[in-house]
Formats: structure tokens, C-alpha cells, sequence
């Protein structure tokens, strides 16, 4: 039993090592559609500096890329090419859908948007707005951080 | 350019049905003979509208004809313009593709058949333009739903989010 606690408490802590690690450098992969990317390109320079949290390198590749940043408008035809992208992109994985557009349709509630990238992608963090600004998808962000380390599982 | 009570003049002869408005000519011709209109229209060198500038679709639920197709004309040579309707039951809407005559109308009308539904017989490559492959609709008809219409992604379906039980 002692020896079985041991390794448990070992287990326990690895795991928090390895979620915090993970959550101080997710990089994000570039996936900006519509206005809201002009939101997500400003919290990512200089003013508002996600480099803060290790993670300013929106990577082109979602090989090298662990969050998904889903900023702006999804149509059907886009739908296909933003499943393969987040299926490219290796475990762990996060998605935040940015904006009201990604999260629900927003206001284009007609035949040609996906109404709401949660039907086609698992979504962890909604940030609504239209467009939200940099403070609010920064703090999308953080909450998102608190979910990795305290929900993350390390296999 | 010719001024168009002038054009309408010059066109009455040949196309009886025929309205001058607002500075615009527009021709209503069957169907049988769209064809060999545009062709007329482009081979007389009084005319010679050569550029097909625009095919445009619209749909009336209700009336017959239900569909008006309308090719929009313009003639590089004297600057005229020229509109040339034809309509189409609800119950067959075909009409002869004018891409191998005018090359500009190919993704013109791929595009009128991937919103109304049209086919266009004898188009090189009929297949949806705009929206994805597969898609099960014609969205620009009237009797399609403005909002909460469906997801449609890889021929699932899933229902607006007022309807999602969140």
C-alpha cells in the first residue's frame, strides 16, 4: 500500500509538472477567417504580447501546433479543411472558438456558415464579442490554462 | 453608344417581345430560341454584342414561369447593353448552356445551378461552385429558409442551436 501511495503521489505530480508545462507554451496554429483575426493578430504583437505566455508563435504547420484558435466565420465549404487541420494536429489538443460568428453563427443565420464550430470541432474555451477584443481572448486564454493544468491528463 | 428607343426600334422586328425602361432594353425570348438569339445578337454588326457581361436567375414560387433566367449583353463595339430573359416552368427547369458560344457564362452558370437548381444542358462541367460538393439544396429559391437551417457537413446534419437542447 505505502509503495502503491508512493507511485500514486508520483503520478500526481509528474502530471502537474507536465499540464504545467503544457500550458505555458500552447501554440496556437494560424486560423484566422474573418475580423476577429485582426483581434487575435493584435494580442499576438507587441501591445498585448502573448509571447507572455510563451506562446507568440502562431505556427503555419499544425504539426507543430497545440491550440487551435477558430477566429471568425466558418462557411461549409471552409468546414472540411478546418476538421483535417485540427485531426493534423497532434494530441494534446485545444480549440477556442473566438467570437460569436465561430461559437454559434453569430448573425450569419442563413444556409452558408456552420452554425457554430462545436458541431464539426470539440471546443474548450467559447470567447464571445464581435470581434472580442485582445483583453477578452487573453483572458479566454488564461481560463484556458487553468483547464489544462487542472484537467489535463498525462498518459 | 445607340440610345436605347433607338436599339428597341432596331430589335422590335426580330424580338416582338420587347420592353424599353428606365434606359434599359430588355427582350423576352422561349427558350427553344435562346440560343440562336445570342447568336443573331452577336453575328448582326449592327449589333455585335459580343460580351456576355452577366446570367442571373430568379426565382417567383407561385407564378409560371417560376424561374426567369437573364443574360446580360454588351456589345464592345457601339458600348450598348442588352438583357435577354427567358422563362422556365417549375415543373423542368432546363435551358441550353451558352458556355460553348460564350465562354464567360461557364462559372455563371454553375453558379445558378448551385443556388436555383437550374441545368444547363450542354455545360462542359455542371457541378456545384460555391457551395461544398454534396450539399443537398438550392439555397437562393424563395422557398428555401432564410435562418436556422441545419449544419451540413459530410451528409450529416445538425440542427440549429436553438433546436440543439443546450
Amino acid at each position: 500500500v505505502e509503495e502503491e501511495a508512493r507511485r500514486g503521489i508520483l503520478t500526481t505530480t509528474l502530471g502537474a509538472i507536465v499540464n504545467w508545462a503544457r500550458k505555458q507554451s500552447t501554440w496556437p496554429v494560424t486560423f484566422g477567417l474573418a475580423c476577429c483575426a485582426i483581434e487575435m493578430m493584435a494580442a499576438g504583437a507587441a501591445h498585448h504580447d502573448l509571447a507572455r505566455w510563451g506562446m507568440e508563435i502562431f505556427r503555419a504547420s499544425p504539426r507543430q501546433a497545440d491550440l487551435m484558435i477558430v477566429a471568425g466565420r466558418v462557411s461549409q465549404k471552409m468546414a472540411p479543411v478546418l476538421r483535417q487541420i485540427y485531426d493534423q494536429m497532434p494530441e494534446p489538443k485545444w480549440v477556442i472558438s473566438m467570437g460569436v460568428c465561430a461559437s454559434s453563427g453569430g448573425m450569419f443565420n442563413n444556409y452558408g456558415l456552420v452554425q457554430g464550430v462545436d458541431t464539426i470541432v470539440p471546443v474548450d474555451i467559447y470567447v464571445p464579442g464581435c470581434p472580442p477584443r485582445p483583453e477578452m481572448l487573453m483572458y479566454g486564454i488564461l481560463r484556458l490554462h487553468e483547464k489544462i493544468q487542472k484537467r489535463g491528463t498525462f498518459k | 453608344v445607340t440610345a436605347p428607343a433607338e436599339l428597341a426600334e432596331r430589335l422590335r422586328e426580330r424580338f416582338p417581345d420587347l420592353v424599353a425602361a428606365r434606359g434599359e432594353v430588355t427582350v423576352t425570348v422561349p427558350r427553344e430560341e435562346l440560343l440562336d438569339s445570342l447568336r443573331w445578337l452577336r453575328r448582326e454588326r449592327s449589333l455585335s454584342f459580343d460580351s456576355l457581361s452577366d446570367v442571373s436567375c430568379t426565382d417567383w414560387p407561385g407564378r409560371e414561369p417560376r424561374v426567369w433566367m437573364a443574360y446580360h449583353l454588351y456589345s464592345m463595339r457601339h458600348g450598348n447593353r442588352l438583357r435577354v430573359k427567358v422563362g422556365l416552368p417549375g415543373s423542368d427547369l432546363r435551358v441550353d448552356s451558352v458556355t460553348p458560344d460564350f465562354p464567360a457564362a461557364d462559372w455563371q452558370e454553375r453558379e445558378v445551378f448551385d443556388f436555383f437548381g437550374v441545368h444547363f444542358d450542354g455545360h462542359p462541367d455542371l457541378q456545384r461552385i460555391i457551395m461544398p460538393e454534396g450539399w443537398e439544396g438550392y439555397p437562393l429559391r424563395k422557398d428555401h429558409p432564410l435562418g436556422g437551417v441545419p449544419t451540413q457537413y459530410k451528409g450529416a446534419f445538425v440542427p440549429p442551436p436553438d433546436q440543439r437542447g443546450l
